[in-house]
């Protein structure tokens, strides 16, 4: 106790540099923890991978597809219950920057294949009838005040020209974890539209949706569908939706490992403050360190009080740090609701905060504690006066 | 037959090096000091005499020679069982009082007890004790910068009294001093010296200070010295 009071108050002694180096830590490890978060919102929708899904696509890139009867040979796999064709649109609503994805899907069995989607029967009833008819994404409704009837219409990029469609239904997420921001909409509308606008690009699809009835016979079955279309006009490349989606992600990828070595090097960077603030005040208590080595105290204790007074320090910045990240980050999100559509705050963020705060307190205190350890008493008291 | 004296010093040797130089500072020391005794080691400075009372305080190693406190010879412990051995045995009070600044006057005492096995009842019960010993037991609970210099220096002897040591080594006790509380603070080493038996070791310049020591010990050029050094001055 006796200890715990003398390093407390150690801490606040200089109290503008004790302030002003915890507010360094606290903008810090804040940063570190919201860049954090920016990376794992990019893999939000690794959340939701199923492992009874895979994907079928090109084997040569995502932006060549494949014949839509593939589809009938896929289904004929031994292993494989359902398959569903979807190709995404890429269409601008009003303004590019109102970006969202948009997929042509066969309905029916996309919306079987995905029960994480909680769709209203009657509202399910509505969308197969109209061959216009789109389903939206809760979060996509809210984002741009979608509701049940509207007509949008998006210009199309990689199908040109304006396609309109009737809101018939607006689907819910299973669990927060389940993003809801996309759009799907019937596969046949494209189709029969491309078969008199552009009959080459008709009757092909982006990817196959893949329902496996055993996620433990994956591997096979994705090399088994592969096997099929072997020395085809299109070979297949046939992965589970996990592996899919992380390989969509590392299209990215320089942009999320930038993230990530910018969140480091903020860490570095209050290290670094962090160390010299230490250094400072062990450099000018070495007077008191000797005298306390004279009265008895061994090296031990006097590097273990310096210790704890940066591990104090990083604790209290670490500490206030966490405790903001909830909050800050909810008021992150709402300033770039059209970017993120998940901005998870997850227990290992904050585990990786504390550490973060650990990994400060230790460095910034390490050589000071060895420094202070080492003073020759005889030394240190000449620093009185 | 003579009484063994508690601190026996032979041959004792000590230089520092400057650069690629030598400089001795103490040769061939040989004193003795009795138990009970208060002693004053006076001389110029770079005299040595701060250097052999580091030495004797067990917080400097000599580069030679015998020094034996006790029956212990302490030039032979370690870092380790040095700190032990000051601990136990020495007292300090230096010159500009040294005390914790975030620690109260009770706290500043408290400091050596936390190396005992005393628990904190009688831990408080001792420094309240050190603390009117020097008069101080109304000024607990105030913090060094809440203190003058005279009432610092008598917390410091109190923190150097309150574990009962074999040692009082004090450095330029009255040097940071006005005349008043430099003659409280020799008053209070007298009394603990004639009162409690405390040996006391202290170096000075004060002519005032040596003159309440039982015996001066003058050092000049690293040497003990039969002359006053100060004697053509006074």
């Amino acid at each position: 106790m006796f200890y715990l009071r003398l390093v407390l108050r150690n801490v606040f002694r200089a109290r503008l540099r004790s302030g002003l180096t915890i507010l360094g830590l606290v903008i810090a490890i804040l940063a570190f923890g919201l860049l954090q978060t920016v990376v794992r919102s990019w893999y939000a929708g690794v959340d939701m991978s199923s492992a009874a899904r895979l994907f079928t696509r090109n084997s040569i890139s995502l932006t060549f597809s494949m014949p839509l009867y593939y589809r009938e040979r896929i289904a004929a796999v031994p292993g494989v219950k359902t398959v569903g064709v979807s190709n995404w649109f890429g269409g601008i609503w009003r303004e590019p920057q109102n970006f969202f994805a948009q997929f042509a899907t066969d309905i029916p069995t996309v919306l079987h294949q995905y029960p994480e989607f909680i769709v209203d029967p009657v509202q399910y009833a509505d969308l197969l009838r109209d061959r216009q008819g789109a389903a939206i994404g809760r979060e996509l409704a809210n984002l741009y005040g979608f509701k049940l009837g509207d007509r949008i219409t998006l210009q199309g990029t990689i199908y040109p020209g304006n396609w309109d469609f009737n809101v018939r239904a607006i689907y819910d997420g299973r669990d927060d974890t389940v993003v809801t921001r996309q759009m799907y909409f019937h596969y046949d509308y494209l189709n029969e539209a491309l078969k008199k606008t552009a009959p080459v690009r008709a009757n092909q699809a982006g990817v196959f949706i893949v329902e496996i009835a055993d996620p433990a016979n994956g591997a096979e079955i994705a090399k088994a569908i592969d096997d099929g279309f072997a020395s085809s006009l299109a070979e297949t490349l046939t992965e589970t939706e996990k592996a899919f989606t992380l390989g969509f992600i590392a299209m990215v990828e320089t942009i999320v490992i930038a993230i990530r070595g910018v969140s480091y090097v903020v860490i570095l960077i209050i290290m670094a403050v962090a160390a010299n603030t230490m250094a400072m005040t062990a450099r000018e208590r070495i007077a008191e360190y000797a005298t306390l080595k004279a009265l008895g105290f061994g090296p031990g204790t006097v590097a273990t009080l310096v210790m704890a007074e940066a591990l104090l320090l990083a604790a209290l910045g670490a500490g206030i740090a966490m405790g903001l990240l909830g909050p800050v980050a909810h008021v992150f999100h709402a300033a770039t609701i059209k970017v993120f559509a998940k901005f998870p705050v997850v227990p290992e963020t904050y585990a990786m905060q504390a550490a973060c705060g650990l990994v400060v307190g230790v460095v910034a205190g390490a050589l000071p504690a060895w420094h202070s350890a080492r003073v020759k008493i005889v030394d240190g008291l000449r620093r009185i006066g | 037959m003579p009484a063994t004296p508690l601190v026996s010093i032979r041959h004792l040797s000590k230089s520092y090096r400057r650069g690629a130089q030598t400089v001795p500072v103490l040769d061939d020391i040989n004193l003795d000091i009795a138990a009970g005794d208060f002693i004053a080691l006076m001389g110029p400075s770079g005299s040595g005499k701060s250097t052999l009372l580091n030495l004797i305080a067990g917080i400097d190693k000599p580069d030679s020679g015998e020094l034996i406190v006790d029956g212990i010879d302490i030039t032979a412990l370690g870092e380790s069982e040095l700190a032990d051995w000051r601990a136990r045995n020495v007292g300090f009070i230096f010159q500009f009082y040294n005390l914790m600044p975030v620690l109260d006057a009770m706290e500043n005492v408290e400091l050596p007890l936390l190396l005992t096995r005393l628990s904190r009842a009688e831990r408080r019960e001792r420094c309240e004790t050190a603390l009117a010993l020097v008069g101080l037991g109304d000024r607990a609970r105030h913090y060094p910068n809440e203190l003058s210099g005279g009432q610092q220096q008598r917390v410091a002897i109190a923190r150097a009294v309150v574990t009962d040591p074999t040692l009082l080594i004090c450095d330029e006790p009255t040097g940071d001093l006005d005349r008043q509380s430099a003659a409280d603070v020799l008053k209070m080493l007298t009394e603990l010296n004639a009162q409690l038996g405390k040996t006391i070791i202290m170096v000075t310049h004060d002519p005032r200070a040596g003159d309440a020591a039982r015996s001066t010990t003058f050092l000049d050029k690293g040497r003990l010295s039969n002359d006053n050094p100060f004697a053509a001055h006074h």
